[in-house]
């Protein structure tokens, strides 16, 4: 079963720490959020494997943010 | 003074700026970015230049955009505010290199000051108090000990290899520093494979002090009082007020945190306004922490309680005018409280909470100043810093100012986003603000 995975706040994409395929524990951190000068970090609720990416991140070497976010909106899916 | 001057910031501080620019009959050039197109900021100038997308690296932070519109504007000075590109040396020497007037201290010194060790050093040598530290290894206890005696207790004993608090340990007398000085030791070497120590000492639930200070191109420098600003979170201020409650404890420390940071500014030959800042620790002990080479976001409530207009002495200083006032024309009068308004949630760890304002109704009437830069049916952009107005009070008083204070976050609606609004209102009326009893742990210690 496949479980949508939202985001924590409303934000940008800065940094995604998984690829599709991945496995994750509960607890790791997914994907990293910049919002208002600050980064927050989404965290695993469930364990599994990353089944879908449906965010881009942005470049960080040029510290330049990925596409908008509202909190609630549907990142990613998980495969339990 | 200047006909047309460049406001390189955007919020409320761009608003305020702008403010003070059109009371001088100032031509002003604002910037915006995509997000900001509809912004009170860009209407708050009498032309505004688009600078690039709503990223603040592609558009507020690039200095090429910036110095562009300057040049198609003929602006002759540049205001950078606060934050974004206003501490940015090379910033300020670009803009000095293009022949435009920086409004600011020269890049010089805002490299120095920028350099937290090098400013520290720098400080110690003009003479002003530094937090006391063994600069260099202690080789064993009998040598802590006497550098103890030399600088008081409590002293911090850290690990040259440590970081994150791992192989520190705080000591309140000889018989805790030799325990300290022996488990540090231990733990170093454990942990780092080198039980290298160092000492410092430590300041007990400190206060955040800071002076201002102002100086002029002829070789004058004023100090414009304190500003008390313990009440933090993330190391950011929250509330800030002037006078601060400690210096009716200590009889003299006004003038002699005044004195320093007019020697710290002389010695560096600084230039424009400027803020110097210090922790107090509870025997009135003071210690220098960092020069703020700009204009402070809480430079409000020094203008409250002096009348002096800090921006119009920042153009004045920087087109070449020299201080009319002597420090004895400087007067305080009454005290004034900031509440930084920001859009965060307390409750949630104060997490940044972007958005629609739906309603807003700002507070008036005597005694209060609203700094702000954003309006009803605005979306609060992503992009840049959670704050969005500040409210200051000006009372005969403290205790005056606080209710006045209460009263005014009563009157101020701001709906369809959450912001620390409440928050500021439960502080108020706490008995250690009330009794200004504060230090800089204080707020997260209770929220």
């Amino acid at each position: 079963m496949a479980t949508d995975v939202e985001a924590n706040i409303t934000g940008k994409i800065w940094h995604i720490k998984v690829d599709e395929g991945d496995e994750v524990e509960e607890g790791d951190e997914l994907i990293i959020f910049s919002s208002m000068k600050m980064e927050i970090p989404l965290e695993a609720e469930v364990s599994g494997t990353v089944s879908e990416i449906l965010v881009e991140e942005g470049d960080r070497d040029n510290n330049v943010e990925g596409e908008p976010v509202d909190e609630g909106d549907v990142v990613m899916r998980i495969e339990e | 003074m200047f006909d047309r001057v460049l406001i390189a910031n955007r919020g409320e501080i761009a608003v305020r700026i702008a403010r003070t620019c059109q009371e001088l009959g100032i031509h002003t050039i604002g910037v915006y970015s995509e997000a900001d197109e509809d912004a009170p900021h860009t209407r708050a100038v009498d032309e505004a230049h688009h600078i690039g997308p709503a990223s603040a690296t592609e558009s507020y932070l690039d200095i090429d955009a910036v110095l562009e519109v300057a040049e198609q504007t003929d602006a002759e000075a540049i205001h950078p505010g606060y934050g974004l590109l206003s501490e940015n040396p090379e910033f300020a020497e670009e803009v000095e290199a293009q022949g435009f007037n920086f409004v600011g201290p020269r890049s010089e010194v805002m490299r120095l000051m920028s350099d937290k060790s090098r400013a520290r050093d720098f400080a110690e040598e003009a003479g002003v108090p530094v937090v006391p530290g063994s600069d260099g290894p202690v080789e064993d206890v009998e040598e802590a000990k006497a550098f103890a005696d030399e600088h008081g207790y409590p002293m911090l004993v850290k690990a040259a290899a440590g970081g994150g608090g791992i192989g520190m340990r705080k000591a309140h007398d000889p018989e805790e520093l030799e325990k300290a000085f022996a488990a540090c030791q231990r733990r170093a070497q454990s942990a780092f494979g080198d039980d290298t120590l160092y000492l410092e000492r430590y300041i007990e639930n400190p206060r955040h002090i800071e002076i201002q200070i102002l100086a002029d191109t002829h070789g004058k420098t004023l100090h414009l009082f304190e500003r008390e600003c313990s009440v933090q979170r993330r190391h950011q201020k929250v509330i800030e007020e002037t006078p601060s409650t400690i210096m009716d404890k200590f009889g003299g420390l006004r003038e002699e945190m005044g004195q320093a940071a007019v020697d710290l500014a002389d010695a560096a030959e600084y230039t424009n306004a400027g803020t110097v800042e210090f922790v107090v620790g509870p025997e009135g002990n003071f210690h220098f922490i960092e020069m703020n080479t700009r204009l402070q976001v809480e430079h409000t409530v020094t203008e409250m309680i002096t009348g002096v207009d800090l921006v119009e002495q920042q153009l004045r200083v920087a087109e070449g005018e020299p201080l009319e006032a002597r420090q004895d024309d400087i007067k305080m009068n009454g005290h004034s409280i900031q509440c930084r308004i920001y859009a965060e949630d307390p409750d949630r760890n104060f997490l940044p909470s972007p958005g629609t304002i739906t309603a807003y109704e700002e507070p008036g009437g005597e005694g209060i100043r609203v700094d702000s830069g954003v309006e009803g049916d605005y979306e609060v952009p992503r992009d840049y810093d959670p704050l969005l107005a500040k409210l200051m009070t000006h009372g005969e008083t403290r205790d005056a100012t606080i209710e006045h204070m209460v009263g005014a976050l009563e009157d101020y609606t701001i709906e369809g986003i959450t912001t620390n609004h409440d928050m500021h209102l439960d502080v108020l009326q706490t008995d250690d603000f009330q009794n200004g009893d504060l230090h800089t742990s204080w707020l997260e210690e209770r929220y």
